[in-house]
């Protein structure tokens, strides 16, 4: 039986060298991927273009204004007279975020009913978050500044004692900067080892059987389980080289620190490959040709992304999507990756996630070996 | 279970589920190849010889019946009976991106060959299938006859005691068919191999010892090639008229005329007596103008003899109904 396998990996590994433009296409897709993420992919936007209408022309608005600059998120464009010319621009697209500061700024100020619209292009959602965020914070920065001024000068100040009843310490661990990055890269390796582990699965053993070399294969005393085994190792060896890839990238070129226990890392790595080995194989059983199993694959992958926490929060999901989402593997492991590279945690705080990850894997290796078919029929 | 009986089917019957209702692809198949035969499992596309090669060799489920190879039954000793058959499939299906070598390696290592007895058996093998200096070669390089030698020398390459074959010259050129079939024939004669081949080619029927004609599902006649030519009554003439289409329509009806088959643009009849019908028809067709160009009795072949069966089957089965 082993004799088998080895000769069925054998097979399999020179085929694989062989067609060295898809091995190439292989090795090369994650780092595609992770340099798109890494330089073109950002969740927060600063330095959003802007447009300023400043009416009032005094020593308190050019303050306002400088004060928004100075924060990094918005570059004054141009300069218009009044709110139509703000929103023309907007709409035009040239800007996406619009000041309007009426008349008389400074002398409303120091009566204390001084007023700014703040305009914001809310078809681009990122855009338009980070600008309100921004704003709001620069706009409540302000107006504390201009309240301290005031009491300064009324002398009411008591020595160093805050005046506000309340401050908010806050203190972001694991990520202090926010970096989008330290939170794409783990579910990324999620990601790109479910994705090759199906696809590549998938089509070894769907293009046999399109090739015509399955009934071949089928009727030598090769079993279907050993076919299986011997036909997913160089795919699993494939999918690790990727992982190390995206890893070792992510933390020399963009600084992604490894926290955790890398072996450990390593091993549930192996157990999630594979969930995605068993459905690659689910696929292919269900699937006529390559282009139907490709087509499965990304849908598997699409909804994954979407559900399985890699960029959206599952918590707020609905009931029912949650549930969609715990029939990926990434669900499972997109918090074992980022516990592990991330916040440095080890297996006790982990086990749930991993203990659900083994149940899957048996489930899906054991239905794959159900439905893989010995016979033609 | 009768030791020279090789592969055996008794009423074998498969059906393919279909949207609407079951396609009958095997209606009651029974055959019996015995040991160091060559048995030619000769009929049309679509008769179906490859559904009833592969439930002989258990790659498909069988709707009821029996079938089995060197006493293993078809479903239940599948393993047994792979470890001691060789098979090519239709399609020439080996790895395209191994070399000649590498092929024929793997499919020793599966078959559980062990490496003394590859080093042994493997350089005869690719000689005796004249492969010996492509061993480097990427299968899929290799022009389509040299393929299928491949795929014999791959499903040899344990020493089954049977092989089959499932159309083994389909898109080879005539040359390397017939070096296909010497090669068969070597075979036969010094392993005392048997050999199970389905083939369209009447051609090739002949070199078979035993055929089994298959026709819609059924097998309509088995025999020995000269046994199964003889079936078709009469002597047979052949000739070239003038004028075709109205030659066609008027022989048929003449006395001793027991039946007329199309060949090209001649005629081939089957008459009581070739002489004197022969010189009837000439008669007949020159009183309308028809001049009979080489009319000449010619031996019976394969393909006058199916052509002749399968007709009497159809007519037969209209009959019927």
């Amino acid at each position: 039986m082993v004799k088998r396998i080895w000769t069925v990996m054998q097979k399999e590994f020179i085929q694989t060298w062989r067609d060295k433009s898809t091995l190439l296409l292989l090795l090369s897709l994650p780092m595609l991927q992770l340099f798109l993420f890494g330089y073109a992919v950002h969740m927060h936007v600063d330095h959003i273009p802007t447009v300023v209408a400043d009416q009032s022309r005094d020593f308190a608005s050019r303050a306002y204004v400088d004060g928004m600059v100075a924060s990094g998120y918005f570059d004054v464009l141009l300069y218009v007279s009044n709110q139509a010319e703000v929103s023309d621009v907007i709409d035009a697209g040239d800007a996406q975020a619009g000041i309007v500061i009426p008349p008389n700024f400074a002398a409303r100020r120091e009566q204390g009913d001084a007023q700014v619209l703040f305009l914001v292009d809310g078809s681009d959602l990122y855009t338009s978050q980070s600008a309100y965020n921004a704003a709001t914070a620069i706009a409540e920065t302000h107006a504390t500044q201009i309240l301290l001024e005031r009491f300064e000068r009324s002398g009411q100040m008591a020595g160093e004692r805050s005046f506000l009843s309340l401050d908010t310490m806050v203190r972001i661990l694991y990520n202090p900067n926010l970096t989008d990055l330290w939170f794409v890269i783990p579910g990324m390796c999620a990601m790109i080892l479910q994705t090759q582990t199906i696809a590549l699965t998938a089509a070894a053993v769907v293009r046999e059987r399109e090739v015509g070399t399955m009934e071949q294969l089928l009727v030598t005393p090769i079993r279907p389980i050993e076919l299986m085994l011997g036909k997913i190792v160089p795919n699993i060896v494939v999918a690790i080289i990727n992982m190390l890839t995206v890893l070792a990238m992510g933390a020399l070129v963009f600084g992604v620190p490894f926290r955790g226990s890398f072996w450990l890392f390593v091993w549930l790595a192996l157990v999630y490959i594979f969930s995605g080995l068993g459905l690659g194989l689910l696929i292919s059983t269900v699937s006529r040709n390559q282009q139907q199993a490709q087509q499965l694959n990304m849908a598997l992958a699409l909804v994954g992304l979407l559900l399985g926490g890699f960029m959206f929060p599952r918590e707020v999901m609905p009931v029912g999507l949650r549930l969609v989402g715990n029939l990926f593997p990434l669900t499972y492991f997109i918090p074992i990756s980022r516990g592990i590279i991330t916040k440095g945690v080890g297996i006790e705080f982990l086990w749930e996630q991993v203990v659900a990850l083994l149940v899957y894997v048996v489930l899906v290796m054991g239905l794959a070996v159900r439905v893989f078919r010995r016979r033609l029929d | 279970m009768d030791e020279q009986v090789v592969i055996s089917t008794q009423n074998l019957v498969k059906q393919f589920q279909v949207k609407d209702g079951a396609v009958t692809a095997i209606d009651g198949v029974t055959l019996q190849v015995r040991r160091g035969e060559t048995y030619g499992l000769i009929g049309p596309d679509g008769a179906g010889k490859t559904t009833t090669t592969r439930v002989i060799l258990g790659l498909l489920t069988r709707t009821s019946g029996q079938s089995s190879i060197l006493g293993h039954d078809s479903m239940r000793d599948t393993y047994r009976i792979r470890e001691r058959v060789g098979y090519i499939a239709q399609q020439f299906a080996l790895p395209g991106d191994l070399t000649v070598m590498e092929n024929v390696r793997f499919f020793a290592r599966v078959q559980g060959v062990s490496s003394a007895e590859q080093r042994r058996r493997i350089p005869d093998l690719l000689e005796f299938a004249g492969l010996s200096g492509f061993t480097d070669r990427l299968a899929s390089r290799l022009s389509g006859g040299m393929k299928k030698k491949l795929a014999l020398a791959c499903s040899l390459v344990h020493e089954p005691q049977v092989v089959l074959l499932d159309e083994p010259t389909l898109g080879v050129d005539p040359v390397s068919r017939r070096e296909f079939w010497n090669l068969l024939g070597d075979l036969r004669r010094e392993r005392g191999t048997t050999i199970f081949v389905c083939t369209p080619y009447m051609d090739e029927a002949e070199r078979c010892n035993w055929v089994g004609l298959m026709y819609e599902g059924r097998l309509i006649a088995h025999d020995s090639p000269g046994k199964i030519k003889q079936m078709v009554p009469g002597r047979l003439l052949e000739f070239k008229p003038s004028d075709f289409v109205p030659a066609w329509r008027l022989v048929p009806d003449l006395p001793g005329v027991l039946e007329v088959q199309t060949y090209g643009a001649m005629l081939h009849i089957f008459v009581d007596d070739p002489d004197r019908r022969g010189r009837e028809i000439e008669a007949a067709l020159a009183a309308q103008g028809i001049t009979c160009e080489g009319m000449r009795e010619i031996e019976t072949r394969m393909e006058e003899a199916f052509i002749s069966l399968i007709r009497k089957q159809s007519a037969g089965a209209s009959d019927a109904a």
